[in-house]
């Protein structure tokens, strides 16, 4: 598919070959003649001919070996290139899904090696199984011209290299990809040691860890020694039997010779000859593992580029819907993560009218989060529909729809970067008036304020080296920068005091003018001055009303406000 | 961005302080090195002798019509080819051996090593980076002691073997063969400092790429989010190209240099015939000697050929070896006293003793702080976010040290105990939850077989977790991927929340341990939890006040500073800065009643 893109560079390429071997090939015809002119006593002069031809020849192959490299290898650094790019294009529309079900260290290895192993075979491999293949066949006529029947006992033992070639590359395969599966499996190991440091450190499980890493380094060396015993036969093997074919010319040529039937010039030809022969068939093995390597790589890379994309925009996308107003309607929905595991979420009906606050509670694992998750499609729902402004959302333009609502999910993401561009993130173009107004209603300017770097200030990985409150605080503030139509909050002050809690509050209240907000909270102190509550029951809308109706209807969530009611009244009473 | 300059490091080819530490870790496989030399003298030897014994075979035998003395040598020959293979296959078996135990030493020192940096590292160090040098560069040595080095030596023995029979031969016509090595010499040259320029680009392209391409796969549902697609992938597509365009600019380079090579060989080989012809029609010189030198010219310039590659491996290696030994070295570490108070049993009794700490030097994010908690006490820390509550219980654990002041555990000065003493007394549930992929239960208990089954089930049940997690169709054993992607907040929390009350702590310190989860499981716990946390001590942070009122003593944070300390009563009759907290809560509290 993607040599098409450069058939011509490749054909081109070919046609390089071709001319380079057919001078390489030229050379020990040269020299032949060259020794059998001295032979015959020539003239220096007529030796002097040939030995210019000789640099000649050899300065034109080298001038088109060149060429090859220019054409082929880079090609297949331009196919990488595009494959990396397609495969990331790929991955950047697949859903959530898959990167819950995929291991970052996994996809990163697809991303590197695998493309790698892939443009090896492209370049390297086609360069050398080309030429390889032409300069076998060019050199194996002209022998067969040149002696008939030495050739033919000269290439007596090759027949074995190939099996050789066959048993022992039929076996490294597997060989091969237990190893790479062990590095895998050390590198994960290593990715998630260090990314979970502190609690192997407030725990005293460093020495279990390593002790754990041995095991698997163990098992990694165990895995190459079994491929090294097996792939150490190769060069042994091929020194006997490349030398064999050596010997043999020696000899039967060397008979040949003594009766008068072959010269000497044609004995340093033949080995000049077999020697570009045997290189050719080391290299085949060597690029047979290459080969191998490729499909296997390829196989992994086709695997992720035809998993299917979850959530796209489809035949019904109505392109015309350009603004979304904030109406958000739930008609019987019901989801599930997978086929053979419980719903979810069971038969939602709810309407949110836009301009309105609502707030979802409930018990940990409820399904809060699954079900906010199915209005900007980050899952679709399995039944029902969820519907904004009246219309499904799979037929909302998907760029359309996410760009107009904010949300703040519950595990908060920040990029290495300054803490400016994070808020920023959904932007498209700077400005500062942006920063300070999120900033400002986020409640995160006093904090900026006692960093010395001020919004400058580079964060660390996954915004590391703020606090709890501070990082929750700037992925509200970068959401709150694209100026949404929905807003979104999972739980979004689980880390901020209630003093902040509150400040941001009031100020959203007034931001949120005119657009819907949804918050996810499990605290009666942030839900209860919403239009609607929600009260969320193992997947089902349990209730449904302001706090005034809810603490009436005496069920669920007045026992909830009851709940926190009573910590509070102790604490009045003391 | 000095960091970033690290994965750049070029490194010689050769470096003389480099390999005096690479040597180290050969001594104790002495024997294989010997071997190893013994073996490649043969193989050296053995080969260059073949085009001796065929320059014999023509002058001797065929030029005499000796059909017995070629066949001899013929045999001779075999021999030889066959005794070369058997020691070129131990050769390769035992130097990869050797390489791969050379690497395993490396490697798990350098993992054991980076299990006791400080967590400052972390915070400036991307985990990709860490596991790279682990990984990749480790691997990256063993090239270089597997093949690099020994076939380095078997190329050396080799071209000495052909001069020697090659001299022994004709002193002329070596000099002929030699007379375009000069100009071999200088072509290298050129062509190593443009290739290590252009090696340095594609490491620092490539480095570019993986780390972008790390973080964003991390960040994807944030990129979707706010449906970057577009632009993400023009930044993308614009690093992916920096790395294709230094790829190419490399390729150039070698597309020059390897023909240029074979050329140079094409010459040698002429100059050999021309100077031979006039000195076989003088009859100084044999035929046998030209096939001879014909055959040594071809071995002579594969290694020579070969030799840019090693020079590529071992390079590469000096690189690697510099960017794992940097890391050795690397000595942000909190160090354990040389002679440590052992610790056996804990009272729980903690002191802060005006405290100051800084993440960064001259940053206090802590200023003078100065508390005590007696032991089987409940202490809660207020105060907004980013007051430093955490740094508290950061120092506490010794996860960073203080600038000025002390902590003591028990009297002592907790820089006098051991680390690992010192945490294994103290269980926290962190605020940034973190599962491994694994199982729930091996999330629960770390792996540490002291830990029974029954234990685990027993702290599940304390926090409520067991609820969800029995519904789970492999209840305890059920997988958990990575980060515990596929569990709820609220869910994960619970489990870690689990882990520490399973290691049964003399001290528990929770940091918004339960801020994610619901308040009837909130109050489950802490019902449980109070009667498990009888006689020991506990540091409880958290953001409601209601949670913890009935600490013995709170602490209210403001700024980095302590501000207040007191129980609830008295910090409420002070009418400070918790009183004013309280208020807010209690106007709250107001409106539900009146509801
Ligand atoms: N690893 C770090 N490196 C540099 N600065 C840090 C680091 N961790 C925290 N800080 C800074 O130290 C200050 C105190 O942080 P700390 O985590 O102690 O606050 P906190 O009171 O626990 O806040 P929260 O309630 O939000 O969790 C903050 O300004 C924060 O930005
Ligand atoms: N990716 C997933 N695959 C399978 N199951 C999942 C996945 N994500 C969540 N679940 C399960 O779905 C249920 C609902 O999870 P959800 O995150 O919606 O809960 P929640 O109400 O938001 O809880 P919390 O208050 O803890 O955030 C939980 O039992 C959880 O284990
Ligand atoms: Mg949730």
């Amino acid at each position: 598919m993607y040599f098409v893109r450069y058939k011509k560079t490749f054909v081109l390429g070919i046609i390089f070959i071709l001319l380079s071997n057919i001078g390489q090939v030229y050379i020990p015809q040269l020299i032949k003649q060259g020794i059998n002119a001295i032979e015959k006593n020539a003239v220096p002069e007529a030796v002097l001919k040939f030995v210019l031809l000789i640099a000649l020849t050899s300065l034109l192959a080298g001038v088109f070996r060149f060429l090859i490299r220019q054409t082929i290898i880079v090609t297949s650094w331009k196919i990488a290139n595009d494959l990396r790019y397609d495969f990331w294009n790929h991955l950047q529309k697949l859903s959530l899904r898959f990167y819950q079900n995929n291991s970052t260290g996994n996809i990163m290895s697809h991303a590197t090696n695998d493309i790698n192993a892939v443009r090896s075979f492209v370049g390297p491999s086609v360069m050398y199984t080309i030429d390889n293949g032409t300069k076998f066949l060019f050199v194996f006529f002209i022998m067969l011209s040149m002696n008939p029947l030495l050739t033919l006992y000269a290439l007596l033992p090759s027949p074995f290299m190939t099996l050789v070639v066959y048993y022992v590359m039929s076996r490294v395969h597997a060989k091969y990809t237990k190893i790479q599966e062990k590095f895998a499996d050390l590198t994960a190991r290593a990715q998630e040691n260090f990314s979970g440091i502190r609690v192997i450190k407030s725990y005293g499980r460093e020495d279990y860890e390593t002790e754990n890493y041995m095991y698997e380094s163990k098992e990694y060396l165990k895995r190459k020694m079994d491929l090294v015993k097996l792939q150490a036969m190769f060069i042994p093997v091929f020194l006997v039997i490349a030398g064999l074919s050596f010997i043999i010319v020696l000899w039967s040529g060397g008979i040949q010779m003594i009766e008068g039937n072959f010269s000497i010039g044609e004995l340093v030809a033949f080995y000049a000859y077999l020697g570009m022969l045997i290189w050719p068939m080391i290299s085949f093995g060597w690029v047979a593992t290459m080969i191998q390597q490729a499909e296997a790589s390829m196989k992994r890379l086709l695997k992720i580029l035809n998993e299917p994309y979850e959530i796209q925009d489809s035949v019904t996308t109505d392109y015309n819907i350009k603004e979304i107003h904030g109406q958000i309607e739930f008609k019987n929905v019901s989801f599930g993560y997978a086929a053979n595991l419980p719903p979810v979420l069971k038969e939602i009906n709810l309407k949110i009218e836009k301009g309105n606050t609502v707030a979802f509670i409930g018990k940990t694992g409820t399904g809060k989060t699954s079900l906010v998750n199915l209005i900007p499609r980050f899952y679709d729902s399995t039944g029902g529909e969820v519907l904004i402004d009246g219309v499904n959302v799979k037929n909302i333009p998907l760029q359309t729809l996410r760009k107009n609502i904010g949300m703040v999910s519950q595990e908060n993401f920040l990029f290495s970067d300054s803490l400016a561009n994070n808020v920023i993130y959904g932007l498209n173009g700077t400005s500062d008036n942006a920063i300070e107004k999120a900033a400002d209603i986020a409640q995160l300017s006093k904090d900026v304020e006692s960093f010395p770097k001020g919004f400058e200030t580079i964060l660390g990985e996954r915004g590391i080296t703020l606090s709890g409150g501070q990082k929750q605080r700037s992925t509200l503030a970068r959401a709150l920068a694209i100026d949404p139509k929905i807003l979104i909050l999972d739980d979004s002050f689980s880390a901020v005091d209630t003093n902040t809690e509150e400040e941001i509050l009031r100020r959203l209240k007034q931001f949120m003018k005119n657009r819907t907000s949804i918050i996810i909270s499990h605290r009666i102190s942030t839900v209860k001055d919403a239009d609607k509550i929600f009260v969320v029951e193992e997947g089902r809308i349990a209730e449904e009303g302001t706090h005034e109706e809810l603490i009436e209807l005496n069920g669920i969530y007045a026992d909830l406000n009851k709940r926190q009611l009573l910590e509070e009244e102790l604490s009045e009473m003391d | 961005m000095a960091e970033q300059r690290e994965d750049e490091i070029l490194g010689k080819a050769y470096d003389s302080k480099l390999m005096k530490r690479l040597l180290v870790y050969i001594k104790p496989y002495k024997m294989y090195v010997i071997a190893a030399i013994l073996f490649n003298i043969l193989v050296a030897a053995l080969g260059p002798l073949r085009p001796y014994l065929s320059k014999v075979a023509i002058d001797d035998y065929i030029m005499h019509k000796d059909y017995n003395g070629l066949l001899l040598i013929v045999g001779i020959l075999f021999a030889s080819l066959v005794i070369q293979a058997v020691v070129q296959y131990y050769l390769t078996y035992f130097t990869e051996l050797m390489g791969q135990k050379i690497i395993y030493d490396i490697r798990i020192q350098l993992f054991s090593r980076v299990q006791k940096l400080a967590l400052k590292y972390f915070d400036r160090t991307p985990v990709g980076r860490t596991v790279t040098r682990v990984t990749n560069d480790v691997d990256a040595l063993n090239e270089m002691f597997s093949s690099g080095v020994i076939t380095v030596f078997s190329d050396i023995f080799m071209l000495v073997f052909i001069f020697i029979f090659m001299f022994s031969m004709s002193w002329q016509l070596t000099l002929v063969t030699l007379a375009v090595i000069p100009l071999l010499f200088y072509a290298t040259f050129l062509f190593r400092k443009k290739v290590r320029e252009e090696y340095r680009n594609v490491r620092t392209h490539l480095a570019r790429l993986n780390s972008y391409m790390q973080e964003h796969v991390t960040g994807m549902n944030v990129v979707q989010m706010f449906a970057k697609e577009k632009q993400e992938l023009e930044k993308f597509s614009s690093i992916n190209d920096d790395f294709k365009n230094a790829n190419i600019r490399s390729v150039f380079y070698y597309a020059i240099f390897f023909p240029f090579v074979e050329l140079l060989s094409a010459v040698s080989i002429s100059l050999v015939i021309w100077y031979a012809s006039g000195e076989i029609i003088q009859g100084i010189l044999t035929f046998g000697v030209l096939t001879a030198f014909l055959q040594y010219i071809e071995m002579f310039w594969r290694p020579v050929r070969d030799l840019s590659e090693k020079y590529d491996i071992l390079q590469r290696a000096m690189a690697a070896s510099e960017r794992i030994f940097n890391l050795l070295d690397d000595n942000t570490m909190i160090k354990n006293p040389d002679t440590p108070v052992i610790l056996q049993k804990v009272r729980g009794e903690i002191e802060f003793n005006n405290v100051w700490f800084a993440y960064n030097p001259g940053e206090y994010v802590l200023k003078n702080v100065s508390f005590k908690i007696n032991p089987g006490e409940t202490i809660a820390i207020v105060g907004a976010t980013g007051a430093g509550k955490t740094s508290i219980v950061n120092i506490l654990t010794r996860f960073y040290d203080i600038e000025k002041g002390n902590i003591t555990l028990d009297g002592i000065d907790i820089r006098n105990l051991n680390k690992r003493d010192l945490r294994k007394h103290i269980s926290m549930v962190l605020q940034d939850v973190f599962l491994f992929s694994g199982t729930i239960k091996s999330n629960i208990s770390l792996g540490n077989s002291d830990i029974s089954d029954q234990q685990i089930y027993e702290a599940a049940r304390t926090v409520g977790a067991d609820k969800f997690i029995l519904n789970l169709p492999n209840k305890f054993d059920e997988e958990v991927k990575e980060k515990g992607a596929t569990l709820s907040v609220g869910q994960r929390q619970l489990i870690s929340f689990a882990r520490a009350l399973a290691y049964n702590p003399q001290i528990l310190i929770l940091d918004e341990a339960t801020s994610s989860v619901d308040t009837e499981t909130e109050q489950l716990i802490q019902n449980a939890i109070e009667k498990l946390l009888v006689g020991r001590t506990s540091i409880v942070i958290a953001h409601r006040l209601s949670t913890i009122q009935n600490a013995d003593k709170i602490l209210v944070m403001h700024k980095g500073e302590l501000k207040e300390t007191g129980n609830h009563q008295e910090l409420l009759a002070k009418r400070g800065i918790y009183y004013r907290l309280y208020e807010l809560q209690y106007k709250d509290q107001e409106i539900t009643k009146t509801a």
